[in-house]
């Protein structure tokens, strides 16, 4: 099935519907096998137990920016190719980017008050997340507050484009600035500067959350689909009246 | 059993965490319902309805 196949609504709600069931079991058994790895994970040893907050910490973290990147390549497919699911692809994905960055923002802070002794500091990776949070908000907002999708989409496609200038500032804000947060250790040239041991519950859990994103995402963007249906018949009937 | 130290840190963001994976699924499944249960209402009153195939 090409892409441009998917631009039919009714065959993505089918594609959906057959999809659906195995993403939902891909996503139970990434997460138990995640956690079951997390309590077996050892404690760091000059961070002690709290390490374990990086397992949810860091999964949405990175969730955050990529569906930023995933609202930017919607945004595209609206303004630029004017796909049919583009904006709904867009409109679906940032409550739950918000709920990322919220969790990455919120476990972050939880991390930040034993290591660091504050919950909060002004750095430049922290401050460009808070960023993209309130950005998120802000397009959750907008999509609520203009009643046409077709508007709301554009409207909404050029705000995600002018926030995905945040996500190299979000990525390389701890090479370009002296920050409190530490620097990359995942993905770097010379490979992941963690212990395997820690590694391996954390790569898991990553590809947990990267399955929920993608269940919900594509459950949600069903519901906008149905949704924009019932839209369009109410408009009929309210013309048939 | 001796808790680790900052456990209550810990715990507050995997409660967190739960609540709102939790949070969203149920949100996901409320809308399908919702929107399911007014699609079929309209389309009890004969709209949205695919006419059907002549035998």
């Amino acid at each position: 099935m090409a892409l441009i196949d998917l631009a039919n609504p009714s065959r993505f709600l089918a594609l959906v519907g057959r999809v659906l069931p195995w993403l939902v079991g891909a996503t139970v058994i990434a997460f138990v096998v995640g956690i079951a790895l997390v309590f077996a994970a050892p404690d760091d040893y000059q961070q002690g137990a709290t390490v374990k907050i990086m397992f949810v910490h860091v999964p949405p973290a990175i969730l955050a920016s990529v569906i930023w990147g995933v609202m930017t390549v919607a945004a595209l497919g609206t303004l630029v190719w004017r796909h049919p699911l583009a904006d709904v692809a867009a409109k679906t994905a940032a409550p739950i980017g918000a709920a990322f960055t919220f969790l990455c923002l919120f476990a972050g802070s939880m991390w930040g008050r034993p290591m660091w002794g504050t919950y909060w500091v002004w750095d430049a990776r922290l401050t460009s997340v808070l960023v993209m949070f309130l950005m998120y908000l802000g397009l959750i907002a907008l999509w609520h507050t203009v009643e046409d999708p077709a508007r709301a989409a554009r409207a909404a496609a050029v705000l995600t484009l002018v926030g995905a200038l945040n996500l190299p500032i979000i990525k390389f804000s701890v090479d370009w600035w002296n920050t409190l947060h530490q620097g990359t250790s995942l993905f770097r040239l010379e490979g992941p500067s963690i212990h395997p041991s820690i590694l391996a519950p954390l790569l898991v859990m990553l590809l947990a959350f990267g399955l929920l994103f993608v269940t919900l995402h594509l459950a949600a963007m069903r519901n906008e689909i149905l949704r924009r249906r019932v839209r369009t018949l109410r408009l009929l009937q309210a013309h048939g009246a | 059993m001796e808790l680790p130290a900052h456990s209550a840190f810990i715990v507050a963001a995997y409660a967190a965490t739960i609540v709102v994976v939790i949070g969203l699924i149920a949100w996901v499944m409320a809308d399908y319902r919702a929107q399911q249960r007014v699609l079929e209402e309209l389309e009890a009153r004969g709209l949205g309805r695919k006419p059907s195939k002549a035998a």
